[in-house]
């Protein structure tokens, strides 16, 4: 059986692994290629490094660190942060990355969905959706731009629908009111996204424990489960949460 | 000396960075006299299987792999290449391998592509010395192996059983990524250079 997937997230700044708290407060913790090798080893599935740099300058060193870290890394990896052309997946296509994440981009431009999966496959493509309710109490959830600080007009689940529709292999759904609270991820939501999509949902934002993670890839219906600073600061390991989704009958590889 | 066959279909990172990590010395070419001279070929592959054979055929690169007499490992598409026949693109494979390739069928709760980590079972071969039944392996692909005689391990997918593997006297293939499968990924190429 299809295994569901643990997926450690790294964010990197200037080619530092960074975690912010709801996207500000962003605080240095590590090598992205020392934590990666760390990461793989202890079990995880798969791996998600975010370029969060602002300047040219970042942008060069985070491709650069893709190359080694293609070099270093046995399971699949996705990077994303600042994909805004076929040109820019070309060139981490090239330096060895399994899949691109695109975000600001694909609501800019949809079309770039089609023309990076067309070129690619839709296995190399991940949607990566940021939202968070209009006004609170709203049921209406809107895509955000800019780490959560600029609504868009998208509505998130046609939003999810289109970007399937046109080509994306996979969505990457963050409720940006969960992020950084660990206080449990968006569960009613990933599990509409599983009713009303037939690729992949991953999950991301919010996980503060095992439990929360367990929820998510049962009643959340989720195929894979992303967080960072649960792993980063050590609190639970990665085969923890993998024991735990066994016992509760979930699928996982334990290696 | 390991030879990668560069084509146009090959997704050679990923196979030099696993070599590498096992300290193997390699060579990425499509010369017919260095891949008849290399201890080992692996062919890999990503994306269309039919415009992976014509890659191969248009370059005669069929010809000289179909010839070779050491051992060789064809990754996903690299292994669908060697089989009878693809439902993809309606192509005629070559031939190595007894297996027809197919799409897997559209049921409910069952995504194609078949992404991620799936198990491996009736595990029969030499390539497999070390890995326990269940492991898990990754997996791309919209299209599948079926079951034939040559098979060496299996895997489910939905309501489908396929062929993981598939052997046929020096020819080997693989349908998941051994050079993205962690460490039992590691240990199948290791056990493919030691053949």
């Amino acid at each position: 059986m299809l295994a569901k997937r643990i997926i450690p997230c790294l964010d990197v700044k200037d080619g530092q692994v960074v975690k912010g708290i709801n996207f500000q407060g962003l605080r240095q913790v590590g090598d992205p290629v020392e934590m990666g090798t760390q990461y793989a080893r202890e079990g995880a599935d798969e791996l998600v490094f975010l370029d969060i740099s602002a300047t040219a300058e970042g942008r060069k060193t985070f491709s650069s660190l893709v190359s080694q870290i293609a070099r270093g890394i046995d399971i699949p990896f996705t990077v994303g942060g600042g994909i805004g052309s076929l040109d820019d997946a070309s060139r981490l296509l090239d330096a060895g990355a399994d899949k691109i994440s695109i975000n600001s981009a694909a609501l800019a431009r949809p079309e770039l969905i089609g023309e990076i999966a067309g070129r690619y496959g839709s296995q190399f493509v991940v949607v990566a959706i940021d939202a968070k309710r209009m006004d609170p109490g709203s049921e209406r959830w809107l895509c955000t731009t800019h780490g959560g600080r600029k609504y868009t007009e998208r509505e998130l689940f046609s939003w999810a629908r289109e970007a399937q529709d046109r080509g994306a292999g996979e969505i990457l759904f963050t409720s940006m009111e969960h992020d950084g609270t660990r206080n449990g991820f968006a569960c009613g939501l990933y599990s509409q996204l599983h009713e009303l999509l037939s690729i992949p949902v991953i999950a991301s934002g919010g996980a503060g424990s095992i439990a929360d993670i367990v929820e998510v890839l049962t009643e959340g219906h989720a195929d894979a489960a992303l967080a960072a600073s649960i792993f980063h600061y050590g609190q639970i390991s990665i085969l923890q949460v993998k024991e735990a989704l066994q016992k509760a009958g979930v699928p996982v590889r334990l290696t | 000396m390991i030879a990668i066959v560069d084509y146009a279909a090959g997704n050679i990172f990923s196979v030099s960075n696993a070599l590498e990590r096992l300290g193997a010395a390699y060579e990425v070419t499509a010369d017919p006299l260095r891949l008849n001279a290399a201890e080992r070929v692996i062919l890999p592959g990503v994306g269309h299987a039919s415009s992976a054979l014509e890659s191969l055929r248009q370059s005669g690169l069929d010809t000289v792999i179909r010839a070779l007499r050491q051992p060789v490992l064809g990754i996903c598409v690299g292994l669908q290449v060697l089989c009878r026949d693809s439902e993809e693109g309606n192509s005629k494979g070559m031939g190595v391998f007894d297996a027809h390739v197919r799409r897997f069928p559209s049921e409910p709760q069952v995504r194609v592509p078949h992404m991620g980590w799936n198990s491996l079972g009736n595990l029969d071969s030499k390539l497999f010395r070390g890995i326990p039944e269940g492991a898990c392996v990754y997996f791309v692909h919209s299209y599948y192996p079926l079951c034939c005689t040559d098979t060496i391990a299996t895997c489910r997918y939905g309501s489908t059983l396929f062929s993981a593997a598939l052997k046929y006297e020096n020819f080997y293939g693989t349908q998941f990524h051994p050079e993205k499968s962690g460490a039992v990924g590691q240990q199948i190429l290791q056990n493919f250079l030691d053949l």
